[in-house]
């Protein structure tokens, strides 16, 4: 048992390995953040409610701000920095681009997030399976809609392992 | 910002009851409730003391006996997904999925939710209410929309859990350890009403934590259910919600409970919505019988008689659910 103020704590974010002295109090988002540079991560409400902190902790979407660093020793976070491997975006952030499914953006990490979790679990996700998987993060700019269509392309580019272009109907309105 | 305290990771139960026999000292399972309460100051910690680590803590397994054994550390995820849950006791699994959002019921634990503290806005503002030692109930000439219909006295809060009522429903026992060694209770003895302890929801002594909630095998005939009533559609505390647990033999309804969430400051059973539906099939005048029990004796405040109705509305459907097996 230890009973410390400040810990020297060692996490696993992105694949790698940072060990680092931070006040106990100081939750993972604002570890993330300000003692990593992490800012890709976003302060919302820090009430549980909002999801814009949302990482992932072995595969699964957690809320950053309800999380004490010291708590996540020995597993594997990812930020949305860690999404884009070998120069390339991930398809989620590619069909978000290509379909705006982010306005103002801020709470696109937490989406990202959410939705690569999701189709970890299911490659070919229903709209209603897409909608419970993302309950947890508010958007006040697409009205969801997009965001939804995003996560269904990159689904299906996922799935073909190509890169299928938009339907018509998706980009311009049916 | 949390104001600072000191952080103790115990290794077993008997460190983690030691650690906690310190002033100030607040439990962490999955840290969401307790995380936020701390930010707001609902109120402080010297130390924080995570079990987070125990082990045996954790799981959730068949016992020999047709038990199922929760450990207070199985996530809200993992109790809405497990087969066995979904299976023997749907009220559960629903209750369990239809609680937060995704990212809370990965974090959030059984042991958590049963032993979360109140939403109601006074008590998680700047209010010194009756909860915290204050002399005034706020919402009881405030804002009381979201408050309690039965129970309240001093105190109008309702309590938050989803999970709670499912379990009640399900005669559940909740085993706790503390300085004096370890005890069982049923889950419908763990939480009290403001006129049997203002200050807290739980009968927990200081010191003791929640260690495991074990869910009796289910009945030949048992049918369960969860209905939960929403502000929205997407996630949120329940207006009102129904756990019903009813054994069905030869068409006639032979044992039943109905508990009641988001209606008073503990899952509140009722007696007579049970009684309505015992000896009887499962019909519409059944329905209607048990939702006008349910609701006799409610006691509204200004803004929330709205409740009334929609408990009626929502104990109906659970009930007509489980018409067919």
């Amino acid at each position: 048992m230890s009973s410390l103020s400040k810990l020297r704590v060692r996490l696993r974010v992105n694949g790698e390995e940072h060990e680092m002295l931070v006040p106990v109090e100081k939750t993972l988002l604002e570890v993330l953040r300000e003692d990593m540079g992490l800012t890709g991560t976003k302060h919302g409400c820090e009430l549980g409610e909002c999801g814009a902190c949302a990482v992932l902790v072995d595969g699964k979407p957690v809320l950053s701000c309800l999380a004490l660093p010291v708590e996540l020793e020995g597993h594997e976070i990812m930020t949305v920095e860690g999404l884009a491997a070998a120069g390339r975006m991930h398809p989620l952030q590619e069909a978000f681009a290509d379909l705006g499914a982010a306005q103002c953006g801020y709470c696109t990490p937490g989406f990202l997030l959410a939705a690569k979790s999701l189709l970890e679990q299911s490659s070919d996700p229903t709209r209603d399976e897409i909608k419970d998987a993302l309950a947890g993060n508010l958007c006040r700019c697409t009205g969801y809609i997009k965001i939804y269509e995003a996560v269904e392309l990159a689904a299906r580019r996922m799935r073909s392992g190509s890169e299928t272009a938009p339907e018509q109907a998706v980009l311009y309105g049916r | 910002m949390m104001g600072s305290f000191s952080y103790v990771r115990a290794g077993s139960v008997k460190q983690a009851v030691a650690a906690l026999a310190h002033d100030g000292a607040r439990l962490h399972a999955g840290g969401t409730d307790l995380l936020g309460c701390l930010r707001d100051r609902v109120f402080d910690a010297g130390s924080v003391v995570s079990i987070s680590g125990i082990e045996e803590l954790g799981g959730i397994a068949a016992l020999s006996g047709g038990s199922v054994r929760i450990g207070a550390l199985a996530t809200l995820a993992e109790i809405a997904s497990h087969p066995l849950i979904r299976e023997r006791y749907p009220v559960l699994a629903e209750a369990a999925a239809s609680a937060a959002s995704p990212q809370l019921r990965n974090q959030g634990t059984i042991g958590g939710n049963l032993c979360q503290r109140p939403r109601c806005w006074y008590f998680r503002g700047d209010f010194i209410c009756t909860r915290k030692g204050g002399s005034l109930c706020y919402a009881f000439d405030g804002e009381n929309r979201y408050h309690c219909i039965f129970g309240g006295d001093g105190c109008y809060i309702v309590h938050p859990s989803d999970a709670a009522p499912a379990l009640v429903a399900l005669d559940a026992q909740v085993s706790i350890a503390g300085p004096g060694g370890s005890r069982t209770i049923a889950v419908e003895d763990l939480h009290i009403l403001p006129k049997q302890d203002i200050r807290r929801e739980t009968s927990l002594e200081a010191g003791e934590i929640v260690t495991e909630i074990v869910v009796p095998p289910p009945r030949a005939g048992l049918r369960s259910t969860y209905r939960k009533v929403r502000e929205r559609g997407s996630w949120d505390f329940a207006l009102v919600s129904v756990a019903i647990a009813a054994v069905v033999a030869a068409g006639k309804v032979s044992a039943a409970r109905v508990v009641l969430g988001g209606v008073a400051p503990k899952p509140w059973r009722s007696i007579a919505a049970e009684a309505a539906l015992i000896g009887h099939a499962i019909d519409e005048s059944a329905a209607m019988r048990a939702a006008a029990g349910a609701v006799e004796g409610a006691q509204p405040l200004a803004q929330n008689a709205y409740k009334v109705p929609l408990l009626r509305g929502a104990l109906e459907e659970a009930v007509m659910s489980l018409a067919r097996p």
